[in-house]
């Protein structure tokens, strides 16, 4: 395959958030305990490429909305980097921000309250051009509006309806339209589908891979859906207590996973096609991320762990065409 | 023949509304052999939920059991109310629900409610209580049970919490245990576990399972029957393999085809056009014609009834062996 370089749209590196989540000040001191702080995101890094789509998977806690805050600048990075197009993402109302914002937006994960109940849908479509004042005439926004709306599979006379007259599916249609309406590059879309029944969220999936293939969109698409990860992306990170254990293609993470995380996260899936396949059984459950395990935060859940598995955080080596973090793979003592 | 652990004929819940009664449940019948698994998959407003709340009589007001019978172990219970509801809901009824921190009381520990539970049902001591909870927390797997059984739930983590409640709901042996979307609050990870013992569990004391769901995964890998509902009534029942490679409701078709895969190579997930009607707007005749690809003059005319295929029964006029002929392409 002679594909052309892949662009980095994205570049997130070394990015880290911390969270106070400390006593009242006065408990602190009556209790003698210090600050204490939660880890949500440690040392993440990695690119997103022009017009593919890069999924986070995770379990609850595993800081998947924590980055997709960070990345359209809504929370700032405890420490760490992320340029969009070369730019650095900050979270001010600077000038180069407010040109940055008109080429981001964001999908979120319910459609019930994503959308402001008492604006009418034309409204809530129109606010994103408006506000990075893209478009200012009136007539023009009402146009855009309506093609908006043709294009997310609902009809420019629902222009005028209330949020509470529609669908969760229809709903999370009128999201993506409010999305695309400044015209965005880039859309990060947290959960979009995990609010909605199966059949709607294979008419909302499939709506926005025909997007994607029509406007040339980059996304980046956070689930702990693995079938629908598998289904929506090119490349698929996943992370475990705020750290990325592992990226790959979408293809070889499935059929050849590296680290012992994720091929046990693939085996906890339940098996619709009854084939019958060797699972392994799944033990433990995530551990407190206040109190994070030392060295290996998977270390206390992993067959594989040993002593040096307890101490040392594993770096991210590549194998193959993805990258994993793991001792005992870089070892060869798993294959 | 033996008699089924459940029997449900012809299940009518209804809502009355000023603008007259909302139909809920509309003719829902189905058996459950004594330690089969029985799955109740369906979308949100299918009626799944509703159909375990009727059999256990936790229906909310107004709602009510309009006609339609219940039998539990040969034993007609639909009718039975107040104390005579409560005794049975328990001990011979157990249930597990979706979210496990609002299934437990935070200001009992587990060792409380689990003893009230077991001495409600059962004439024995404190002591013998204690004991026997302890070994209920064991065999679903709590370790370090007999420490453990005098924290609070806050103290657990969530999948141990839905294990407490499973224990909770085998504490006095019932014959069936409605289990409604007992992982959806759960992760992937815990979900298998907590799947794995429930199942592990009532197979081992007999008890039969109804588990409702909308994860058709977690029927594929547990239930032996599944039941397709639609709309407040049964689509499709047969075996969980038939019903999976072979479907033949047009909606249990589409369903199917809806699921992102995680073996199979599609580039285009199978699209149902529409959504699910509205209690107030039920079209006539069968439910899903409005998005039928293979919808014709009869659907929309009368309501269809399961007719039996092979394994399955399935409710759509295509097998219908007078109308089959004239819908064929």
């Amino acid at each position: 395959m002679n594909a052309p370089m892949p662009e980095p749209l994205v570049e997130v590196s070394d990015l880290c958030r911390e969270f106070d989540v400390s006593k009242p000040w006065l408990n602190r001191l009556i209790e003698r305990e210090p600050k204490q702080f939660l880890r949500a995101v440690d040392n993440v890094h990695f690119n997103i490429n022009k017009g593919e789509t890069l999924a986070l998977v995770g379990e609850s806690g595993s800081g998947k909305s924590t980055i997709a805050k960070m990345l359209v600048g809504l929370l700032e990075p405890s420490q760490g980097t992320i340029l969009f197009g070369g730019q650095r993402m900050r979270t001010d109302t600077s000038a180069e921000m407010q040109v940055l914002r008109k080429r981001f937006q964001m999908i979120f994960q319910s459609p019930y309250a994503s959308l402001n109940p008492r604006w009418r849908v034309g409204e809530v479509i129109a606010e994103p051009m408006t506000v990075l004042a893209i478009v200012k005439d009136r007539r023009e926004i009402q146009k855009r509006v309506d093609e908006l709306l043709v294009l997310v599979g609902l009809s420019a006379a629902d222009a005028r309806k209330f949020p509470h007259e529609f669908s969760g599916g229809q709903r999370q249609r009128i999201a993506i339209a409010r999305a695309l309406s400044a015209n965005p590059e880039f859309i990060v879309c947290d959960e979009p589908t995990s609010a909605l029944d199966v059949s709607v969220q294979a008419q909302i999936l499939n709506l926005m891979r025909d997007l994607q293939d029509e406007l040339g969109l980059t996304y980046l698409f956070i689930s702990h859906d693995l079938s629908v990860v598998r289904h929506m992306a090119n490349r698929i990170g996943v992370l475990y207590l705020g750290a990325l254990v592992e990226i790959a293609d979408s293809k070889t993470l499935f059929s050849n996973p590296v680290h012992p995380y994720t091929k046990m996260l693939l085996d906890a899936v339940p098996d619709l096609a009854m084939t019958g396949r060797e699972r392994k059984r799944v033990e433990g459950e995530i551990p407190n991320p206040i109190n994070p395990p030392t060295g290996c935060t998977f270390h206390p859940r992993c067959p594989f762990a040993n002593e040096r598995c307890k101490r040392e955080v594993p770096l991210l080596k590549a194998y193959g065409t993805g990258v994993a973090s793991c001792h005992a793979v870089e070892e060869g003592r798993i294959d | 023949m033996t008699t089924p652990v459940l029997s449900v004929k012809d299940l009518v819940v209804e809502f009355p509304t000023r603008h007259g009664p909302l139909t809920a449940i509309s003719g829902v019948s189905f058996d459950l052999a004594p330690g089969e698994i029985l799955g109740m998959v369906g979308e949100s407003g299918a009626g799944k939920s509703l159909t375990g709340s009727a059999i256990i009589g936790l229906l909310d007001p107004p709602g009510r059991i309009a006609s339609g019978e219940i039998w539990l172990q040969g034993e007609r219970i639909d009718q039975l109310r107040g104390d005579d509801m409560r005794v049975l809901r328990g001990r011979r009824v157990g249930m597990v629900f979706q979210d496990p921190l609002t299934s437990l009381n935070p200001l009992y520990t587990i060792a409380e409610q689990l003893i009230e539970t077991i001495r409600t049902h059962l004439e024995i001591s404190v002591n013998e209580a204690r004991k026997r909870a302890i070994g209920l927390l064991d065999d679903v797997g709590i370790p370090a049970a007999s420490r453990r059984i005098d924290d609070y739930p806050h103290q657990f983590s969530g999948g141990m919490r839905q294990r407490v409640v499973i224990a909770l709901a085998l504490a006095a042996e019932p014959a069936l245990v409605i289990a409604d979307e007992p992982t959806t609050a759960l992760d992937v990870s815990v979900q298998a576990q907590i799947i794995e013992v429930l199942k592990e569990q009532c197979t081992q004391r007999g008890a039969s399972i109804m588990l409702i769901t909308h994860d058709m995964g977690v029927i594929a890998e547990t239930a032996d029957r599944v039941a397709v509902m639609y709309a407040g009534r049964i689509a499709e029942i047969g075996p969980v393999k038939d019903i999976i490679q072979n479907a033949m409701h047009p909606y249990t078709s589409g369903l199917m085809g809806s699921i992102p895969s995680l073996t199979q190579e599609d580039d285009r997930l199978v699209q149902i056009p529409g959504a699910m009607p509205r209690l107030a707007a039920m079209p006539a005749g069968c439910a899903f014609h409005p998005r039928c690809e293979r919808v014709f003059d009869k659907c929309t005319a009368s309501r269809p009834q399961l007719i039996p295929m092979g394994t399955h029964e399935v409710s759509c006029w295509l097998y219908d062996d007078a109308t089959a002929v004239a819908a064929k392409p």
